[in-house]
């Protein structure tokens, strides 16, 4: 399974880490917060952890620590626009359901 | 789902931890809140589904007030406590405001801003913002579930300084943190640039219920930059309901109209103006008197009526095209804001103009409000993505006095800032060792009819013949509209410097005047500064010879001394007349009679000069 980085969203991430100037790749996780249980957080890397799973998608490197790994396994992020905005999008198979705006989920 | 950024290492919000920011777009007739939610610009209505928040106060009491709709209710019966349209009041003094309604005897003119008497106290127009914007913040905060965290105000892009400090403050009194003022034009290019992803130059047509603003922006990526901006502060979709309730009173003459069925009468034209975006007649049924009357207008009356304010909408937008230094063909599309660019008139007029169909595809009454939700997002750090540039221009040219009280413009208006302008002067007299420099701001000719900013001198350059030294003044406008002017001499690299800030205490009024005065002025303004030019050459020229007279007396003939006095004494007299023919005349004849004096005096150098390296002899 792991983790695929879609190829609009790798050119986006490729993009801000150009902009940024340093970075090895991406970091995602989820943390325990918000309405529903759960939030994912999306960050620069600059280093690699020990116990880190590492995905290679469309020329991005993506780390997950083990324990996110659990609930992001199968996870494909996206990059989209709607309405007046633009970002990231998490299509995450694990989970059951979200809370209303979104920003949470759980399992 | 909501949609991400990435974030700093160790840096990601939590979720619903981010800052609750909010636009407001603080309209002449309507306000409205909007805010990014799950990375959406909405909207927020009322708990009545209204999204539309009428910028109407009526007082109850010392301490007590309505907003909104249920001051609206109000406005026929209850007129002296119940206040519309305050923004027209905002930062202004009882001699700018053109249109008052019912209330000009209820107000009062104060420092710095009218006050309005209502029957309880006298309330400033900032107070009577802040009412609306304090609705509006709770209205937020209910939606929302928490305090507000800041906010972006829009205002029009002609607000001046003190327009734009009273805003400000009743945002302040309203317990609104300001995240910053943005210019509704601005606001509303925000809101479709991003939405579109459009590039190019885009007119931004925005008639509100006061304003008219034309602004033409150049969209690129990332870049928002403002090419020109012009209007009338005095116009707006209100005027349009008058026009109406005027037709009206004058078809009810001779009965005098009470001020309370003049506000009911302006509220049913302002309906019968919106019936008529839909319809081609609208009728009302009107009680006065006992008396049934049918209340009519029809689409061709009422465009024929509003073609005077048509045709004063084409000025501006001349004006601005001419001040961005396009063609309407540049203009990629023209965004439609403010509920009264739904009159089809005023929709044919922006299509007829730019010669292209209006984009609407936005609701013209929330496209600012949703813009300035974005910015407020962005500005309180919810979205770190990619950063926008807002570039500004400069309202209206700067430059230096020169000899004669001429203006010499530095910078040019509309210019974009930051801007930097350099331009070499030298001195106009012999020996010459300090220079005054005089800042000057606007559009005319002599310095007189122009605006003073700031006076410094550059002392000690050495003492050189006229025009030897070199003086270089730089202009540099910085991003937030502050003049920093410096002047160095060349030759010695003597300099000086001093900061001054343009905008301060210019008043819209004053702008506008400015501008208007100098293309009403131009013809006079050309004539006075050839008239100055010709002064100047004839000073000039008159101490040059009187030094000539007295350094010289042994070159000339007699009865030349005479002539060439003779012929000065005729400058003077030409001078004070004035007339500039005259003193080119006389400046010839002045030339003519001193020619071989000039001539003599000329080979009397020469002579000594050759004298001096000793090679006489080869004259022989």
């Amino acid at each position: 399974m792991g983790i695929m980085l879609t190829k609009n969203a790798a050119k986006h991430v490729i993009r801000h880490i150009e902009r940024r100037g340093k970075g090895i790749g991406l970091r995602i996780g989820v943390r325990t917060s918000g309405c529903s249980g759960m939030a994912y957080t999306l960050e620069f890397a600059d280093n690699e952890n020990a116990g880190d799973a590492v995905f290679e998608t469309n020329g991005v490197k993506i780390l997950v620590d083990p324990k996110s790994l659990v609930y992001l396994d199968g996870t494909e992020l996206d990059y989209t626009r709607e309405g007046l905005n633009e970002g990231f999008k998490f299509n995450n198979p694990n989970v059951k359901n979200q809370c209303g705006c979104g920003e949470s989920f759980n399992i | 789902m909501a949609l991400l950024q990435i974030s700093e290492p160790g840096q990601s919000p939590l979720p619903h931890q981010r800052k609750l920011a909010v636009g407001i777009d603080l309209g002449t007739t309507h306000s409205l809140v909007a805010t990014v939610i799950s990375g959406k610009s909405t909207v927020l209505s009322d708990e009545a589904g209204e999204v539309l928040l009428p910028s109407v106060v009526r007082y109850l009491g010392v301490d007590e007030c309505v907003v909104g709709r249920k001051a609206v209710l109000y406005q026929d019966t209850d007129p002296f406590n119940t206040i519309l349209s305050v923004k027209r009041y905002m930062g202004r003094g009882i001699e700018d405001i053109e249109f008052s309604c019912v209330q000009m005897d209820r107000l009062r003119d104060a420092p710095g801003m009218v006050r309005i008497i209502t029957d309880y106290k006298e309330v400033s127009p900032v107070e009577v913002s802040a009412e609306i914007l304090k609705a509006l913040r709770l209205r937020a905060e209910d939606f929302l579930g928490g305090p507000v965290g800041g906010a972006v105000i829009t205002v029009p892009a002609y607000f001046d300084e003190a327009q734009r400090l009273a805003t400000r403050d009743a945002a302040k009194l309203a317990g609104l943190d300001v995240l910053r003022l943005l210019n509704e034009p601005t606001a509303a290019a925000v809101a479709y640039g991003l939405d579109e992803g459009a590039e190019g130059t885009y007119a931004i047509f925005d008639l509100g219920g006061g304003t008219f603003d034309i602004s033409i922006l150049r969209l690129r990526r990332d870049v928002f930059e403002v090419l020109a901006t012009s209007g009338d502060s005095a116009l707006g979709g209100d005027d349009f309901d008058r026009l109406i309730a005027e037709q009206w009173v004058k078809q009810l003459e001779p009965y005098v109209i009470p001020v309370e069925v003049k506000r009911q009468l302006l509220k049913i034209a302002r309906t019968a103006k919106e019936a008529l975006s839909k319809n081609p007649e609208a009728i009302f049924q009107f009680r006065l008197l006992e008396q049934q009357i049918d209340l009519k207008i029809n689409i061709s009356d009422f465009e024929a009526l509003s073609k005077p304010f048509l045709n004063r909408m084409l000025s501006p937008l001349k004006r601005a095209m001419r001040d961005a230094r396009l063609t309407v063909q540049d203009i990629t599309g023209v965004v439609m804001v403010g509920g009264a660019t739904r009159m089809p008139q005023v929709q044919r007029l922006a299509a007829e103009f730019f010669k292209t169909t209006p984009l609407n595809n936005l609701d013209p009454d929330q496209v600012v409000a949703l813009g300035a939700a974005r910015q407020a997002n962005k500005l309180i750090g919810n979205d770190v993505s990619d950063d926008w540039l807002l570039l500004d221009v400069l309202p209206l040219s700067l430059g230096l006095e020169t000899m004669g009280g001429l203006t010499e413009k530095i910078i040019s208006r509309n210019s974009t800032l930051p801007i930097s302008r350099a331009q070499d002067f030298t001195t106009f007299r012999d020996g010459q060792t300090a220079i005054s420099l005089h800042v000057v701001q606007g559009e005319r000719e002599l310095v007189s009819d122009c605006r003073s900013l700031a006076r410094f001198e550059l002392r000690g350059i050495p003492a050189m013949v006229a025009g030897a030294a070199r003086v270089r003044v730089s202009f540099d406008v910085d991003a937030d509209g502050l003049l920093n002017v410096s002047a160095s001499e060349l030759n010695t690299g003597l300099s000086t410097a001093i900061t001054v800030k343009p905008s301060y205490g210019l008043t819209d009024e004053e702008i506008t005047t400015m501008l208007r005065s100098s293309h009403v002025h131009a013809e006079e303004d050309m004539q006075a500064r050839a008239r100055r030019e010709v002064e100047v050459e004839a000073l000039g020229l008159k101490e040059s010879v009187t030094r000539a007279l007295k350094e010289a007396s042994d070159l000339l003939l007699p009865d030349e001394e005479l002539n060439i006095i003779h012929a000065l004494e005729l400058l003077d007299t030409a001078l004070k007349v004035g007339d500039i023919a005259d003193i080119r005349k006389n400046l010839e004849n002045i030339n003519r009679v001193t020619f071989s004096f000039a001539s003599r005096r000329m080979d009397a150098g020469v002579r000594s000069v050759l004298k001096g390296q000793h090679i006489s002899e080869i004259e022989r």
